[in-house]
């Protein structure tokens, strides 16, 4: 495939992203990064969390959360390094690191999410 | 590259590569792409969670001990300070990518941002009530 018709596909993936990491993530880091751990909020127990994390229903929604999110990052990021670093001599190396970070990030939650189903 | 075989060599200012600290709006441009590597972290975070639920009550109370940790509470609210930059800076971004029509009307670009915030606080609701009913 030629860069001119991956290119688009890519920006969607990346679009979708950010519309999921802006509507969903404030709360999760509000709620699991600092409320829960630091005791602000009573953690969820064990058994209500694995009960909610279990459900293929949210298990699906996780894949396709962390899947996005990782899409928007390489995306973003790739084009941070070579404009915002200048890096424009390896783009071929940060190309691959980035989409292939994001793939491989999206192997590893498919496995974790199918841990607790 | 073919580029300059074809094109004239005309002369490009060579740019710094602290160029971003020039300006106040090249400031805020680097740190909204930055927010990307925090959105990854977050997800990182988040499956490091699922995977301690999945192995039990005792790997998600360490779990829960280790991100009450000072460096991970520290990276965690750097994070929560670049997740909203991102939701600020993409909600303003979002009428100028999309055109909403009602009725022939084109929805101004308020209203489309007013809309997400909407929808940003029943999704926070319904997460709250599903992780803490």
């Amino acid at each position: 495939m030629t860069k001119r018709r991956v290119e688009p596909i890519l920006w969607l993936l990346f679009s979708a992203g950010g519309v999921l990491a802006a509507v969903f993530l404030p709360v999760l880091v509000v709620l699991f990064g600092l409320a829960f751990p630091l005791g602000w909020v009573t953690p969820p127990s064990h058994d209500h969390l694995h009960a909610v994390l279990g459900h293929p229903l949210t298990a699906l929604f996780l894949f396709g959360l962390f899947a996005l999110c990782l899409a928007h990052w390489a995306h973003r990021f790739r084009y941070t390094l070579y404009d915002g670093l200048q890096l424009k001599g390896s783009k071929g190396l940060i190309t691959v690191l980035c989409y292939g970070g994001a793939v491989l990030g999206s192997v590893v939650s498919a496995v974790v999410l199918a841990t607790v189903v | 590259m073919s580029e300059t075989e074809v094109q004239p060599r005309a002369y490009r200012r060579p740019v710094s590569t602290w160029w971003w600290l020039e300006k106040r709006s090249y400031f805020v441009f680097a740190m909204r792409e930055l927010s990307s590597v925090f959105v990854a972290w977050f997800v990182v975070f988040l499956l490091m969670l699922t995977y301690a639920v999945g192995r039990g009550d005792d790997q998600y109370q360490s779990f829960l001990d280790w991100a009450a940790t000072p460096w991970v509470v520290v990276l965690n609210l750097v994070t929560l300070v670049f997740v909203v930059l991102h939701m600020v800076t993409w909600f303003n971004l979002t009428p100028q990518a999309t055109v909403v029509r009602l009725r022939g009307q084109r929805v101004p670009a308020w209203a489309i941002i007013a809309s997400q915030y909407v929808g940003l606080a029943v999704v926070s609701a319904f997460v709250i009530w599903l992780v803490t009913r």
